[in-house]
């Protein structure tokens, strides 16, 4: 044997015994910004744990949900870490599908987590699963064409402002529209914001015994001032705009306001992206003077499925990527700007933040004003600010999403959604075994 | 005269095809387009079709963010691998309900399509659970195997149509010739139907190439092919239009090149039947 061969064999058996002891983790997760940001960070994690490789499965939010709820339901053990919204969390939870995450590790500081956000994913005082971004929803302005108007934007507007002004700056000869909302049917679409802004107007899905509330008037006040609004100043086609629809409608500059996530703000804020990016103003979402404001909220979160065999990797991951030292890990390479925002009381407190993101306080005001556990003005059996945290929702949110579309695109009137509303909503509750 | 009329009436069918062809094309060619631009080009409206700042960034991108080679080499192997096998199934199977069918062949034959019928998520969750307990999530074999099963109807059915036009009595020649069942079909009905073979392949090469709702929810990291990487850059929160066309671009050129190159197998195939 010579020397050649013997160092050969040498490194391979030290590279076999290597890969022999290191324990792999598969994280499914969603391809938004700040998750392909941390994938591209890893390296940070994997030098200080080198016992630990990690594997990714990025997916759009729609595929992910399917491919996880199939794999946790049936235990499948594909993943290590998944990547779920505040909308699994509790039912998840609820399940006994998810570990509770009780070692984070000392300097987690789990206290430093953002209240709302927090108290979304605890259930029965234990935390299930740990917040990477949050975001509520806000309102986006176009500062010029408000000055042109001679109008002001408070700090927090009512609804009569908002279609006030959205009628006022709309000229639709020049491609112009006033205000540009959600209409593209879905519970993730226009079901989010809808029921969020039905908050506003007194209304809620469900009273305390289950029974559907879209017979109601504050339904029916909600829907009728949203459609009449989306005539007057929105866009052509809205009943067929989403998120996506939206943002490439106010980034070419063809929206005087846009009510949504405010994950937005950092699109169109960049200058590389949109054209309105040094005319943008904030405010928060508007209220009617009922005592809650239309904002949601919602946070992409890291958990452990039950049955998994590699919890103490996976939670080191978890504190990693959730704490407090990878959002100064994402400033010192990326900028405080692209700091995944809406976890932590610590990040709302640091002056270079409030200096770097513009959108900084009106975020921390939008999470801070959201209650998922009280959403509506009425008292609720259920959790969840734009979505109702029970497994039926998805099918149900989307089923009543159409009808409202249909409402918008003027193929039905409103006062037939709501009664098809509510007829559907009543037959699948009642399936399903909560109206007795 | 009636050449002035042949020749305008050949003007006439060129323009009204070209125009076909460029309608049905397009899609991909915007595809195509948009790869080459910033995002912010990507959803200007108007939309400039060729005048704007042609970049490669996106590729550049996409090549750092996703390992496409692997994902390329998922694909090729689950593609291919099922087309053969289910060839190697079909053939045969094929052959029997052409050549010597029996009262109930159409029966079987419709019976096989209505497996077809049922929207596949409506057999997830088993499926699911079979392939846990054999351990073939996120295996290429499992990939594999439920492709093959999935495509396996339409080879049959599209073998089946080429076989019957095959006439039989060279078949019979070649019995009396003193051909056993194995050489009769690998030396006598094979070669006459290549062209029907070779159809019946690219197409289901297609299918399974772009097959996407197994693929994703039968993989995690290791067997995703390139559906699961197109997947991965679509997104309802936020525009990645030029991203995702790059993706979609480096996912569909093999198997468009691979589409050009075989087209006259593929058009002869589908148009002309095995023997004419």
């Amino acid at each position: 044997m010579n020397l050649r061969t013997f160092l050969l064999g040498t490194c391979s058996a030290v590279a076999l015994s290597g890969l022999a002891q290191a324990e792999t983790l598969t994280i499914a997760t969603v391809n938004n910004g700040d998750m392909i940001r941390m994938q591209k960070l890893t390296d940070d994690f994997t030098s200080k744990n080198p016992d630990i490789t990690l594997e990714w499965v990025t997916l759009e939010e729609n595929v992910l949900r399917q491919r996880v709820t199939t794999d946790i339901a049936t235990k499948g053990g594909q993943y290590d870490i998944m990547t779920i919204g505040t909308y699994e969390v509790p039912i998840w939870a609820k399940q006994g599908w998810l570990l509770p995450l009780d070692n984070l590790g000392a300097d987690y500081d789990v206290d430093d987590l953002l209240p709302a956000i927090r108290s979304g994913l605890t259930i029965d005082g234990k935390l299930y699963a740990a917040p990477f971004y949050g975001e509520s929803s806000m309102v986006m302005y176009r500062k010029d064409l408000f000055e042109k108007a001679g109008l002001t934007m408070p700090d927090a507007p009512t609804w009569d402002f908002i279609a006030e002004a959205a009628r006022k700056i709309t000229d639709k000869n020049n491609e112009v529209y006033g205000i540009c909302l959600r209409g593209k049917a879905g519970w993730g679409e226009n079901m989010a914001f809808l029921t969020a802004t039905a908050n506003a107007f007194g209304a809620r899905w469900f009273d305390e015994n289950w029974k559907p509330q879209f017979d109601q008037p504050e339904w029916k006040n909600a829907l009728d001032f949203y459609v009449k609004l989306m005539n007057d100043a929105g866009p052509p086609g809205a009943s067929s705009n989403g998120f996506n629809e939206n943002l490439s409608l106010f980034q070419t500059g063809k929206c005087g306001m846009w009510i949504d996530a405010t994950v937005a703000a950092s699109f169109v804020t960049n200058p590389k992206e949109s054209t309105v990016a040094d005319k943008v103003g904030f405010a928060l979402a508007p209220d009617t003077g009922l005592g809650k404001r239309g904002n949601w909220l919602w946070a992409w979160n890291l958990a452990i499925p039950a049955g998994s065999q590699k919890v103490a990797a996976a939670e080191k991951f978890i504190a990693w990527a959730t704490g407090k030292d990878y959002l100064k890990l994402v400033a010192d390479k990326e900028g405080w700007a692209n700091v995944p925002p809406g976890t932590r009381t610590s990040l709302y407190a640091n002056p270079e933040y409030q200096k770097a993101a513009p959108f900084a306080k009106m975020t921390l005001d939008s999470i801070n004003a959201a209650d998922p556990k009280n959403p509506a003005v009425k008292p609720v059996p259920y959790v969840g600010v734009q979505f109702v945290a029970i497994p039926e929702f998805q099918g149900l949110g989307t089923a009543v999403g159409q009808q409202f579309s249909a409402a918008l695109a003027g193929q039905m009137s409103v006062d037939d959604a709501l009664a098809s509303a509510q007829t559907l909503t009543e037959r699948e509750m009642t399936k399903a075994g909560y109206i007795k | 005269m009636a050449r002035n009329v042949s020749t305008r009436r050949k003007i006439v069918v060129t323009v009204v095809a070209w125009t076909i062809g460029i309608l049905i094309f397009f899609p991909i060619l915007w595809t195509f387009l948009t790869s080459f631009k910033t995002e912010a080009e990507a959803i200007a409206s108007p939309p400039s079709l060729f005048f704007f700042d042609w970049t490669t960034e996106n590729y550049h991108e996409v090549q750092s963010r996703s390992n496409y080679f692997l994902h390329f080499m998922n694909s090729v192997v689950v593609s291919f691998g099922s087309t053969l096998i289910g060839l190697i199934i079909a053939i045969p199977s094929a052959w029997a309900m052409a050549f010597s069918p029996t009262k109930r062949t159409k029966d079987v034959l419709m019976w096989m399509l209505s497996t077809k019928m049922m929207p596949s998520v409506g057999v997830l969750v088993p499926m699911y659970l079979l392939f846990r307990n054999t351990g073939l999530l996120d295996t290429r074999t499992g990939l594999v195997i439920v492709l093959t099963l999935i495509n396996l109807p339409i080879i049959i059915w599209m073998l089946y149509t080429y076989f019957k036009e095959i006439p039989g009595e060279i078949l019979e020649a070649a019995r009396m010739d003193g051909a056993s069942l194995s050489k009769e079909i690998i030396y006598v009905l094979t070669p006459m139907a290549i062209p029907g073979i070779a159809s019946t392949l690219l197409l289901n090469i297609i299918l399974a190439w772009n097959e996407a709702f197994w693929t994703l929810n039968l993989s995690a990291a290791k067997a995703a092919p390139l559906t699961a990487f197109i997947a991965s850059y679509s997104s309802p929160e936020g525009l990645f239009y030029a991203k995702l066309s790059a993706a979609s671009t480096m996912a569909i050129a093999p198997i468009l090149i691979l589409g050009w190159f075989s087209q006259k197998q593929l058009v002869r195939g589908l148009t002309f039947g095995a023997v004419k």
